[in-house]
């Protein structure tokens, strides 16, 4: 179980009204189920404004159904949800996402800057008229903050991934989010890339006080910025600061395995043991 | 003799004129979203139509936008998994739905028992015989389409390039795509009429495709494939004209040259 039940993890007990308004996401009891088979149950979990927090767990095991019940695009089977203070769906812009995705190919002749300015007006339906156009600063303030001027007149296609990827931050943070969820943001970037991707979102989420949830497979990158971890594994959610949440006990009894936490010597964590993607559970991320 | 001597001349120049315009931004959101086989699909769908309408005694037309409809809608309400658009199930949707649509009009022309008129011109295309009721529908068609693309367009391109953030924001990305291969189904039935089942192409996906390889610019894209549609019609309908070669052919090849230019200037010029 998650929270309450794992010692001194997380302090799923009451709450005063006013900590409860500090909470950027609160989950209590939550059960999540796709096609009728539960991802995983008895998840308390709270996440304090300005966090900046990593999801992880093995593939298929519920972390983008985290994100997708965040933004209400899944309802709980059990257990209430709240985001910036109220039920998940409601929020419009004060939510920026970064979907998990395969990158743009060559042939996607988009330009960034239009794909950006969609994270502004893109749900808008009407005939945009070039003349009545105010959003052009706003666009070009968000490019600057993941300094991707340069390259944001190119085709999407034509970018590399860690450019595509900034631009997608740019799209996300364009609507001023108060919580950014970034599925798998680092994925299928190389090193250097994962590690100043890492820093340019805790660089953002610092300057405009925003609260960050990034799912991801190697909690590494993200190590000198993250202050909670949520584990998503074995149909359970564990939630906690790094420190705790990553060892060898806690994930053990998580898996249900023995796994081995080990740290080198430049203060990377390596954890040995980890069983393949269980069968049991699916996600949408097991038919890509 | 002039161009514009004859009325039936006349008349082909305005459905042609409406179609391209039609066609070529319906055609830019096809090659965004890589629905060219849906579009095939549909045109084919005028094959069950037309012989459909012979069967029931009704007009060509009518038999065009039904099929096409009832394709658009099987395609949309089959190619979606897990709430997500899914490309490869769309496709095999789509190969059934061809299939089954070419052997329905296998079954209606059985059963009419008389020879479709014109197939040849149904396949290839015809410019000659175009009255005002047709360019009147036509023109009816390409308003209702247009002001589509004027609405909902916007959403459109976004839950084209991503359809999961337009979903959480709130965009009916599922009703939008039905929308659209509805709103496809009548472009392809429409241009179908002038250049024939067959090479319905040259006008919806040439110039769109062309387009973007000239410009990542979303109005420059949409302007220039509409320019190029244009271009390519009113020069096919005169060659025709003065040489009795099919409009079809024209069209055609001028088209393929279009985007042949298009591809090949993007390579001379650095990205």
């Amino acid at each position: 179980m998650a929270g309450g039940r794992t010692a001194g993890i997380d302090q799923g007990a009451a709450r005063s009204d006013r900590e409860v308004a500090l909470l950027a996401v609160e989950l209590v009891d939550v059960a999540v189920a796709r096609d009728g088979r539960t991802v995983w149950s008895d998840a308390t979990v709270g996440i304090e404004r300005g966090e900046f927090v990593a999801v992880l767990g093995p593939n298929a095991a519920g972390k983008s159904t985290l994100i997708d019940l965040l933004l209400g695009l899944l309802r709980p089977s059990a257990g209430t949800v709240s985001v910036l203070g109220a039920p998940p769906g409601s929020h419009g812009n004060k939510i920026g996402y970064v979907p998990q995705r395969h990158a743009f190919d060559e042939t996607t002749r988009i330009r960034g800057v239009d794909i950006v300015r969609l994270g502004l007006d893109g749900t808008r339906f009407g005939l945009p008229l070039p003349w009545r156009d105010r959003h052009g600063a706003k666009v070009q303030e968000a490019i600057e903050l993941v300094d991707a001027a340069e390259y944001a007149r190119r085709p999407i296609g034509e970018c590399s991934g860690g450019e595509q990827q900034r631009l997608l931050i740019a799209r996300a943070l364009i609507g001023s989010p108060e919580l950014l969820l970034l599925d798998e943001p680092l994925d299928s970037l190389d090193l250097p890339n994962q590690s100043s991707v890492s820093a340019l979102v805790d660089r953002i989420r610092r300057e405009r006080e925003m609260t960050v949830l990034l799912v991801a497979h190697d909690v590494n990158p993200l190590l000198p910025y993250v202050d909670r971890v949520i584990y998503v594994a074995g149909g359970r959610v564990l939630a906690g600061p790094p420190e705790q949440v990553i060892t060898n006990e806690t994930l053990t009894a998580l898996y249900q395995t023995p796994i081995e936490v080990l740290r080198t010597s430049d203060g990377r964590l390596v954890v040995v043991g980890l069983p393949e993607a269980p069968a049991h559970h699916t996600d949408r991320h097991a038919h890509p | 003799m002039s161009l514009f001597a004859y009325p039936f001349m006349v008349h082909a120049i305005e459905a042609g004129t409406i179609v391209a315009v039609m066609a070529a931004v319906t055609g830019w959101f096809v090659v965004l979203r890589r629905q060219t086989f849906a579009g095939h699909a549909l045109a084919v769908m005028s094959f069950p139509g037309a012989s459909g309408a012979a069967l029931a005694g009704l007009p060509l037309a009518v038999g065009y936008f039904a099929a096409c409809g009832i394709a658009a809608t099987a395609i949309a309400a089959g190619s979606r998994t897990d709430e997500r658009r899914n490309l490869a199930q769309e496709s095999a949707v789509i190969g059934v739905v061809q299939v089954t649509g070419f052997a329905l009009g296998f079954l209606f022309l059985s059963l009419y028992g008389g020879v479709l008129e014109n197939l040849e011109n149904l396949l290839f295309g015809s410019f000659l015989g175009i009255t005002t009721t047709q360019v009147e529908v036509l023109a009816g068609v390409a308003v209702c389409a247009l002001a589509f693309f004027a609405v909902a367009g916007r959403p459109l391109l976004f839950s084209s390039i991503d359809d999961l953030v337009a979903r959480a924001g709130g965009v009916p990305v599922r009703a939008l795509e039905v929308a659209f291969l509805l709103v496809l189904g009548l472009a392809v039935a429409s241009t179908a009429q002038i250049t024939g089942v067959l090479l319905v192409f040259a006008l919806l996906v040439a110039p769109a495709a062309a387009a973007q390889q000239f410009t990542p610019s979303i109005a420059g894209g949409l302007g220039l494939s509409v320019a190029i549609g244009l271009l390519v019609t009113w020069i096919g309908l005169a060659l025709s004209y003065y040489t009795n070669y099919s409009v079809g052919f024209y069209v055609t090849t001028l088209a393929f040259a279009a985007y042949l230019i298009a591809r090949l200037s993007r390579r001379l010029r650095p990205a």
